[in-house]
């Protein structure tokens, strides 16, 4: 039976163990955005080893492209875009201390993997709830990589943000187990 | 020979974009209200709610629905006695798209093909638009727009089936593409089949089936009832809204039909995620 908690970033591994396919978290804290350019740049950031625009230690990664913000908002819409054009470069965010990612759609075998392995989740928010989500967002802020536009690297502050658990640290996936519940 | 304006054509375009991408057509609306009431699995109901108040605040608020505020296409009738004076046609298209999605605050989301160089300071804010020309008998222009988003534009397909694979093989097909797409193209979705033509016919057939009314009943009997059939195979494959198990996969399958070479079966599935922002208006 799917479970609701409600969750404060940075998460910790006991946060993120406990959680399972299915389950509804609202999250509260500081996401930061990302998606396939600057995730680009960051893995050859670590890569190299040299230091990245955030700590990536207990952080979770919002796959999102907002639009821009009206005068006086934070953000503009911001719902997740589909994630696996960010699958080559998940493993290695997991592997280096990220916990969790919020996207849309299915991720391949490598970032279930990287999810058992290093303890991390993806959690699937609602495509195309833009406005909904981008509401749950109290600020935003560019932290790197400003000429990518929409793509650029946000640090956002939110409230209450509403995710479902996809991939689990145990290697659940709930579009499999969903679809197999339902299908004729 | 009537005229029209070359500004009164920008600023019509300006107004459906900005429109289109804060509110919700009321027929896409309906459908998503229907599949909310017909849905059995608990979490793609929930899903349905969320974008139902996602519409809603959208709507009252004027803030895009979606942060995909897509690619501009245009399918564009154009009267053989009507012409656009103070300029062309195509780039009082083009001018009214960009001042649409700048003044509306929507995204600008064209960018060159490898570099990935987003094109709004160089050939103009989420420009160019994708435009379709007819001409037609008349002096009006008619001008039907949707704003088509990249995830579900990612999972379309095409291919030219040999004759023989006939209805079956197009139905098969459809399920194919629908079945390996999954969550990712945003389902409840609307699946514009494009079928005989050539090759580009097909395709292009795909995507202006998607502009039709969700709801509608194909004017041609055999087609409308593939549609039916379609739409009952896609509903049996469990996806769900936002794929997260259910019985409301598609809401609609609109099929265009074309004649098409004794040698070939062009089947072309353009895939609409439930966000199907679409418009027409006539000048």
């Amino acid at each position: 039976m799917s479970k609701t908690y409600y969750l404060t970033t940075p998460l910790s591994d006991e946060d993120v163990k406990q959680l399972r396919s299915g389950d509804i978290v609202y999250l509260s804290g500081v996401l930061y955005t990302a998606r396939d350019a600057a995730h680009k740049r960051l893995v050859e950031l670590i890569e190299k080893g040299e230091k990245l625009p955030f700590d990536l230690e207990g952080s979770v990664i919002y796959f999102v492209g907002p639009t821009p913000p009206k005068p006086g908002d934070p953000i503009g819409s911001a719902g997740p875009t589909t994630s696996y054009r960010m699958d080559s470069y998940s493993p290695t965010m997991l592997q280096h201390g990220s916990k969790a990612m919020i996207g849309k759609g299915k991720r391949n075998q490598e970032v279930k993997e990287a999810c058992k392995k290093f303890g991390g989740v993806y959690f699937g928010a609602t495509g195309g709830a833009g406005a909904l989500l981008g509401k749950k967002i109290v600020s935003s802020k560019v932290v790197a990589y400003p000429e990518l536009g929409p793509e650029a690297v946000r640090k956002i502050e939110v409230k209450d943000f509403p995710v479902t658990v996809i991939n689990d640290t145990e290697g659940n996936d709930l579009y499999q187990m969903g679809r197999a519940q339902y299908e004729q | 020979m009537r005229e029209i304006a070359f500004d009164t054509v920008v600023k019509a375009v300006r107004d459906i974009i900005m429109h289109s991408g804060t509110d919700l057509p009321k027929d896409a609306y309906e459908a998503l209200q229907k599949a909310y009431e017909q849905e059995k699995s608990p979490v793609s109901k929930e899903v349905l709610k969320q974008l139902l108040d996602n519409a809603d605040i959208a709507k009252d608020e004027q803030r895009p629905l979606c942060q995909d505020t897509g690619l501009a296409v245009f399918f564009v009738k154009v009267g053989e006695e009507v012409k656009v004076t103070g300029g062309l046609l195509k780039d009082a298209i083009n001018k009214g798209t960009e001042l649409g999605y700048q003044d509306g605050y929507l995204r600008a989301s064209t960018c060159e093909p490898f570099s990935r160089a987003n094109l709004k300071d160089t050939v103009g804010y989420n420009l160019p638009a994708i435009i379709h020309f007819d001409l037609v008998a008349g002096d009006k222009i008619e001008i039907e727009y949707a704003a088509k988003g990249g995830g579900s534009e990612n999972v379309s397909r095409a291919r030219v089936f040999p004759p023989a694979a006939g209805k079956e093989g197009v139905i098969e097909y459809v399920k194919e593409v629908i079945s390996d797409a999954g969550p990712n193209p945003c389902p409840p979705l609307t699946v514009g089949v494009g079928i005989g033509g050539t090759f580009e016919k097909a395709a292009i057939s795909s995507k202006h089936a998607l502009f039709r009314e969700i709801g509608s009943v194909n004017e041609d009997a055999e087609m409308a009832e593939l549609e039916t059939t379609i739409k009952d195979e896609l509903n049996k494959l469990g996806i769900g809204a936002m794929g997260m198990g259910g019985t409301q996969t598609v809401l609609a399958v609109h099929i265009e039909a074309n004649p098409c070479h004794i040698a070939s079966l062009p089947v072309s599935v353009n895939v609409q995620c439930h966000s199907s922002r679409h418009t027409h208006i006539t000048l």
